[in-house]
């Protein structure tokens, strides 16, 4: 795709909200449905069309967990760090996923397979200790469950 | 569907729904929304395709419904016109419950709720603990509806509160009879309803906001997410009351978008209804206005917080401001506005269903109606309870929430999240209202209960909390911003076994500060889960302090791994499982833990088979010292003779 192609993608989302005041937080969460992240040369296009100050939309993508401004991996594991969760040793899960992924909290992979995140709570409490991967919930988790739940969202490696 | 002209309309429509619903056609309800997680998907699916395969599609409804409640035996599904329940469901769990009880009329005995003591089986809904002791009010419907179809909720009497207001009440009438019933918001600071609409109705200005904060952000809490999913249209009947009553015009319902399915049910229910003419102009020819969206959230704590909830519905970062002006005189767009939470929301049909005497009847002199809690943690019964307001958290506890399993010691209930504090057994006796909580240090707060027993430590769970805050401390005020980084600091210390004399005298020096100076809520009650630890389990931070000791062996800094010879099998299951390498030994060589090398993830715990029950946790004291080889070679009992 083409970068004017790929900018294009934009224009619906700015139409759908033309002259909407409050529509700032709404049109970052559609850019990031489109683009799977929000990347800059299409904020600094919707402050051009909306006449929203760059660094007014760079606070608010800031501020809230939800958006990202680099890439994110093909799956997402989301892992719930809730008090139910964490009383069941939460903790445990967090280490089996980054152990097996190689990478931190907050962090995605470098083939960009992974992106692993904590999140407050799923609030699937039942389930403790929960992950999500994808849309998926994974729950009543110990680390080697963990382990290979992680490992079978991986892509096989092409052979050489 | 056609639009309802006016209330003789909506009469008509809910008589025409009751006359053709036939009670005792079998219907499974089965939960569409927590199930889910539990895989409730796969099981209808199933039952949707055996009902047909045994020639019973005309004969049965299968009913999608929200929460039920007992989400600890997700996924449920009930079948009624008898009530009969079953759990822990499977696609495979189908073919029997279709030809034994839909058939048959008979019992899946197997699939029945066994008392956990005693072990005999609970076949009906009714008679089951976990329900019994509950008084399903506000979630009268969850679990019960489709909560995609609003005709399903107008059958069971929804809408006829807005009905009753429209039709023979003014607004003022209103707001005196929401007065009268003593209902105060369930978000958590509890002040009265009435008076808040009163102050909304009294303010100047013909633009006025009613938001309804769906921004459910406790670790802990889902009872706006199952009211949301599973009854949406009660929240907006609630809400289109109180646009009546205070004079607004819009309307905002503010949600997570980590609730995904509360978000979808929500729009669902609100194009019905305005299909039907129950949300938009001329309500039911009223003369009332009322227009109603659906805002996402995009995850931060602090937007629960009233101000920072109006920012964030401005398109702003969601960070608090000063209070007074108060939203009602000041609020969205500079406008009067009220914030009510969904679960106040979907009180107020209530009150009106049956009058305001009859609603104040239920609770304590504090606390009028019932209260809607989820319980989580190290408890049987994890789920969402309804309960009148003033009953003991032992009966929520213990009878309702079946007590602790794995036989283990009862030590705390974390009441109201973050801002809320951990309420010991001393006090479990204690009847749950709005003033007695906060007597003991914590709070009702939205309804979040979360037990520990004997393995959770309790420094570690106030660093928890603290660490959620201080991650979520919008930064805006000084004492919330830096006084939670330091307290933070102090706990992450101590239970790095770092901590020294002094400390617990300068954290709740600190706590105490940024209670009384941080400028919102969040601020102000953050401090709670440090000051009832400090407060009720004080030898615990002694502990850590001056033993370099965790009593519950869970802050890894203190604690040993450790493979009691006397006990170890040499099986190797913890051995091939170490993700270390750290454990030693072979096939009939007892297996020792290399301490230099162990990280105490705990894997070797979870893994040693319970029959062996092999591997301990050692904190305050040295590590045995490891046997020499020659005296490490298993010798099994008895096997050596054969």
């Amino acid at each position: 795709m083409s970068r004017d192609e790929a900018l294009s993608l934009l224009e619906p989302i700015l139409e759908r909200h033309q002259g909407q005041q409050d529509a700032l937080i709404t049109m970052l969460q559609e850019i990031q449905e489109v683009y799977a992240y929000l990347p800059e040369e299409v904020l600094a296009r919707l402050s051009r069309e909306t006449k929203i100050p760059l660094s007014r939309i760079y606070s608010v993508a800031t501020f809230y967990a939800q958006f990202y401004l680099t890439p994110r991996g093909r799956n997402t594991v989301r892992i719930c760090r809730g008090t139910a969760c964490h009383v069941q040793r939460s903790e445990l899960i967090a280490a089996a996923v980054e152990d097996t992924l190689d990478i931190a909290e907050g962090e995605t992979t470098e083939d960009l397979q992974f992106s692993v995140e904590a999140v407050a709570c799923l609030g699937t409490c039942f389930l403790a200790p929960v992950m999500m991967v994808n849309d998926s919930y994974h729950g009543k988790l110990d680390a080697q469950k963990t382990r290979a739940i992680v490992e079978s969202y991986a892509q096989p490696k092409k052979e050489p | 569907m056609e639009k309802l002209r006016n209330t003789e309309a909506l009469q008509s429509l809910r008589n025409e729904l009751l006359a053709s619903t036939d009670r005792d056609k079998s219907c499974v309800r089965i939960c569409m929304t927590g199930c889910r997680a539990g895989g409730a998907e796969k099981v209808r699916d199933a039952l949707r395709e055996e009902v047909e395969k045994q020639g019973l599609g005309d004969e049965v409804d299968i009913r999608e419904t929200g929460c039920q409640g007992f989400c600890a035996q997700a996924p449920v599904a009930v079948v009624d016109p008898q009530g009969i329940l079953y759990r822990q469901l499977t696609p495979k769990d189908v073919p029997p419950i279709v030809s034994e009880t839909l058939q048959g009329g008979g019992i899946v005995d197997r699939l029945t709720y066994p008392d956990p003591q005693s072990g005999q089986k609970i076949p009906y809904e009714r008679d089951i603990p976990f329900y019994k002791g509950q008084q399903k009010e506000v979630l009268r419907n969850c679990g019960i509806i489709d909560p995609t179809n609003i005709l399903d909720y107008i059958a069971r009497g929804g809408y006829s509160s807005l009905e009753k207001v429209l039709g023979s009440m003014t607004p003022e009438d209103v707001i005196s009879e929401v007065s009268k019933s003593g209902l105060k918001g369930r978000g958590g600071a509890g002040f009265l309803t009435g008076t808040k609409w009163g102050f909304l109705r009294n303010a100047p200005g013909d633009e006025k906001y009613l938001v309804c904060n769906g921004d459910e952000g406790d670790p802990g809490a889902f009872m706006d997410r199952a009211l949301l999913e599973g009854d949406p249209n009660s929240v907006l009947e609630g809400m289109l009351i109180g646009a009546y009553a205070t004079g607004a015009t819009t309307g905002y319902a503010y949600v997570r978008a980590e609730y995904p399915i509360a978000v979808e049910n929500l729009k669902i229910a609100l194009t019905q209804a305005r299909e039907l003419g129950l949300v938009g102009r001329d309500i039911l020819e009223s003369g009332l206005d009322f227009e109603i969206s659906v805002k996402e959230g995009a995850g931060a704590f602090v937007c629960g917080e009233e101000t920072a909830l109006i920012a964030s519905i401005e398109g702003k970062r969601g960070m608090p401001r000063p209070r007074p002006p108060f939203p009602a005189q000041s609020g969205l767009w500079g406008k009067p506005t009220n914030i009510n939470n969904v679960e106040t929301s979907a009180n107020v049909p209530l009150v009106f269903l049956n009058g305001a005497d009859q609603y104040a009847r239920v609770g304590t002199e504090q606390g009028k109606g019932t209260k809607i809690f989820s319980l989580a943690g190290k408890i049987h019964n994890t789920g969402l309870v309804e309960v009148p307001i003033g009953i003991t958290m032992r009966e929520v506890i213990f009878d309702i929430g079946g007590g602790v399993p794995g036989g283990k010691k009862f030590k705390a209930v974390q009441m109201g999240g973050p801002s809320g504090g951990c309420v010991p057994e001393q006090h479990l006796s204690l009847p749950m209202d709005y003033g007695s909580l906060e007597a003991v240090g914590a709070i009702m707060g939205s309804g979040g209960m979360v037990v520990m027993d004997e393995d959770t430590c309790m420094v570690d769970t106030a660093l928890y909390f603290l660490a959620f805050t201080q991650v979520e401390s919008c930064g805006k005020c000084v004492p919330c911003r830096i006084g939670t980084k330091r307290m933070l600091e102090i706990l992450t210390r101590i239970t790095e076994g770092e901590g020294k004399e002094g400390d617990i005298e300068l954290l709740t020096e600190l706590a105490e500060g940024v209670r009384d100076t941080s400028l919102c809520g969040l601020g102000q009650l953050c401090p709670s889960p440090v000051l009832t630890t400090l407060k009720y389990f004080r030898d615990e931070y002694e502990a850590h302090i001056r033993n370099h000791e965790c009593p519950a062996g869970v802050c890894k800094a203190l604690i040993r791994h450790y493979i009691d010879p006397e006990k170890c099998q040499a099986c190797l299951i913890c051995l091939r499982n170490c993700p270390g390498g750290a454990i030693e030994g072979g096939k009939n060589i007892i297996h020792f833990i290399d301490q230099d090398i162990c990280t105490q993830c705990g894997t070797c715990l979870s893994v040693c088979p319970p029959r062996f029950d092999a591997v301990k946790v050692i904190s305050g004291e040295p590590v045995p010292p490891t046997r020499p080889a020659e005296e490490r070679v298993l010798v099994r009992a008895g096997r050596s003779s054969r």
